[in-house]
């Protein structure tokens, strides 16, 4: 049964209309590329190529390292310059390849790849694995794990998460309007890999703009469903999507497969219809390079491994003193001192603001107010919960449940006292969970 | 890009809310229950209120300079205590009066303000309401001058709860109006309503612990009241008092109140029958005061046994 929403959540300022009408842009680099090995949640990718190796655009540079793992692929023709950590956006360092741009993007020979209809489902999955496709969203999840659930006839709904609740990133936006047909040709690629499921497209209702054209795009498709979920923050988290297109609840022990759902990003529904269609490896991704500290906010499709700087650049470069640097959205992304930094699979935005709001406001005293414990939408008391961590009290932390959050922020977002009611949380869960491990 | 960046844990972005937003929102709301208190007690009903807000503001102030701990006036939690206990204390009539009156409201700020509120570590720390905390302590030291009740006239008269509890009939309408003795802010349900619907408009309050408070107190009243389905009585305890004034602006206070939805909803049924419990078997006519710092203390046992089952907990696997 679909609800459109979930209990809690907050509705901060959406920022959308600075690059939601910026048509997507394809774009080039100049400058060398950075391809980590770590793109994904698992092990990270093995180098298959070495210092001075000459690699093409779609060539393989680093296969899987696991199951859980995903290869690598040059966004670009070139020489490898060497195999390094490099800073990445999320603030480490990280094993990476590095790819002197030699501009002629001579490409690899394409995959040799049958017509969608007489691949088998193996084939179809081994194509998503091959083509290094990843939980584009942000988490990073390996596609084709997620595909391969034990019994895939117990799957009942493939879901296009498409809420793109963060604000001010419109790369799904741009996505829907200029390639729905892809989407839909991707999402019935997915649902073709399950027999009894049904596939949803989950919008939220801030853009019937895309909820339409989909409905459009979808009206001979009876097994696809598109829907207006209530514009809320997180309506895009996986837990809450969930519950909000099918009314089932799941929680940190289980698995979206558990509940019969299988949850994916738009980027990575397009990536799979490029893979399995097209034969063509993840190489590249819309990214959204907005904030009020950039001159043009536009919508890029950059490759993998360019140089943020480069895409600053190409957004008309920086408007004042930005004060804050954030890779994906304000309520989950990632603060950066640097723009010396590559797009990775993940990367759906960046933001340059002009003041910091974190930075603004002085922690005052809890006043017990609620208003954390009324927005959270996993239904946890986030000021005691930040309470236990700050007293390192891993008993009560856990008894009040502390293991359920799915730190998307609202917390700290709605404390009047501005506490880092989030930041406190994760960081226990982060010494909960690696002390169980022990 | 010459200038230093700022890097933090995410969210980046925040609500524009804060604390002494919301402070000042409980003393706007405050505000048409002390003007009707000025308008029915007279000028010296705002002398007295003055003095307490300034005694609170103070007594924080000193205190904190004292300690060396950072200055916290600003966030209007000491203003509001300070409104709040001037609220709850009567309005005598004759100048000598209103001076001891005022010392007494010293008294009671240093009291909410130091013991009640700072020695358990201020603000959110403290687990009784200060100006409640306060006001009872005054009950009882002061027992005659804190319930002696006078109108701007002179005239020392019995309350309505008084009177009720005696067996005598009382004006409900004037009650609801507020043309009655009583302490300085409780007389007029109107005023109070005004406010407590300003604060729930704000969303700083919600019905759930007032609602739970009123309406479990007013079965409690029915049943054990002795008279039946009397409407009049019941109309009579429910405007009577410093029921209104304490169900929407102390019962609701964050500090002293539950956390838990489920809890709240608790505490306010606890309220209810306490408060019935002491108005109707006590030994005074009123019961909220107490009734209201009694269940305060048991905030930490309502929220552990209220504790939500998190989203999903449980569900089909």
């Amino acid at each position: 049964m679909a609800l459109l929403t979930f209990k809690g959540g907050v509705h901060p300022y959406d920022g959308k209309d600075l690059s939601k009408d910026k048509p997507i842009l394809e774009i080039l680099p100049k400058g060398n590329l950075v391809f980590p090995l770590s793109q994904h949640i698992g092990a990270p990718a093995t180098p298959i190529v070495e210092k001075g190796d000459r690699v093409l655009v779609g060539q393989k540079i680093a296969e899987a390292g696991g199951f859980v793992s995903a290869p690598v692929y040059s966004s670009v023709s070139g020489t490898v310059v060497g195999i390094e950590p490099r800073l990445v956006c999320t603030g480490g360092t990280v094993n990476s390849i590095i790819v002197e741009n030699d501009g002629k993007y001579e490409e690899a020979p394409a995959w040799d790849i049958k017509p969608v209809e007489e691949l088998t489902r193996e084939e179809k999955i081994n194509l998503i694995k091959e083509a290094g496709i990843v939980g584009m969203g942000g988490a990073g999840f390996p596609t084709h794990v997620k595909l391969s659930p034990k019994e895939p006839e117990k799957i009942e709904y493939v879901i296009v998460n498409a809420a793109e609740c963060e604000p001010y990133i419109t790369a799904d936006y741009r996505r829907m309007l200029e390639c729905g047909d892809k989407l839909i040709a991707g999402l019935k690629i997915s649902l073709s890999l399950f027999p009894n499921a049904k596939g949803i497209i989950a919008v939220e209702d801030n853009k019937m703009d895309c909820v339409n054209h989909l409905k459009d795009l979808a009206k001979d498709e009876p097994n696809i469903e598109v829907m207006a979920l209530k514009t809320k923050y997180p309506q895009g988290a996986e837990r809450q999507i969930i519950y909000a297109t099918t009314g089932r609840a799941i929680n940190s022990t289980m698995l979206p497969a558990d509940a019969g759902c299988i949850v994916n990003n738009v980027e990575s529904v397009i990536s799979i219809y490029r893979a399995v269609a097209e034969g063509k490896p993840l190489i590249n991704r819309v990214v959204t390079v907005t904030g009020q500290a950039i001159a043009e906010p536009k919508n890029f499709l950059a490759p993998i491994g360019m140089n943020f700087t480069e895409l600053v650049e190409a957004a008309g470069g920086f408007k004042g003193e930005p004060a804050k640097l954030i890779s994906g959205g304000p309520m989950m992304g990632f603060a950066m001192y640097s723009t010396d930094v590559p797009v990775t699979k993940t990367s759906s935005a960046l933001l340059a603001f002009t003041e910091d709001e974190v930075a603004k406001y002085e922690t005052t005293a809890c006043i017990n107010c609620g208003r954390c414990v009324s927005i959270c939408p996993e239904v946890l008391i986030p000021s005691r919960l930040a309470d236990y961590a700050e007293n390192d009290n891993a008993q009560l932390f856990e008894k009040w449940n502390g293991l359920e959050c799915i730190e998307c922020g609202s917390c700290s977002y709605i404390c009047p006292a501005k506490r880092h009611l989030a930041q406190s949380i994760k960081t226990m869960k982060k010494n909960v969970i690696a002390s169980k491990r022990k | 890009m010459s200038g230093l960046i700022n890097v933090s844990s995410s969210p980046h972005v925040r609500d524009k809310d804060t604390t002494s937003k919301i402070m000042q929102c409980v003393f706007i709301a405050l505000l048409p229950a002390s003007l009707f208190g000025i308008y029915n007690f007279g000028l010296n009903a705002l002398i007295i209120i003055a003095v307490t807000v300034a005694a609170c503001v103070a007594t924080e102030y000193v205190y904190e300079k004292l300690m060396k701990k950072p200055v916290t006036v600003k966030d209007w939690s000491a203003a509001v205590t300070g409104l709040l206990l001037a609220l709850n204390l009567p309005c005598p009539y004759g100048t000598e009066n209103v001076i001891r009156m005022c010392l007494l409201a010293i008294l009671g700020s240093v009291f909410a303000i130091v013991i009640v509120k700072q020695l358990f570590g201020g603000l959110g720390q403290n687990f009784m309401n200060p100006a409640l905390g306060a006001r009872c302590f005054l009950l009882i030291s002061f027992t005659s001058r804190m319930t002696t009740f006078a109108m701007a006239d002179g005239v020392s008269t019995a309350t309505p709860l008084a009177l009720l509890k005696a067996g005598e009939s009382v004006n409900t309408l004037d009650m609801v109006i507020g043309r009655i003795p009583g302490t300085i802010g409780e007389t007029s349900v109107i005023a109070i309503i005004i406010g407590a619907i300003f604060l729930i408009w704000k969303d700083v309050i919600t019905l759930r612990i007032p609602g739970s408070y009123l309406i479990s107190f007013a079965i409690f009243v029915l049943i054990f009241g002795g008279h039946g389905l009397d409407l009049n009585f019941l109309c009579a305890h429910l405007a009577g008092g410093g029921l209104m004034l304490g169900a929407f602006f102390m019962a609701t206070d964050y500090v002293t109140s539950p956390i838990t939805k489920k809890g709240q909803i608790v505490y306010g049924v606890i309220l209810g029958c306490l408060t019935g419990l002491f108005r109707l078997f006590g030994g005074s006519a009123e019961g909220v005061s107490y009734a209201i710092i009694f269940s305060n203390l048991l905030v930490p046992l309502i929220e552990r046994a209220t504790l939500p089952k998190p989203f999903g907990k449980g569900g089909e696997k």
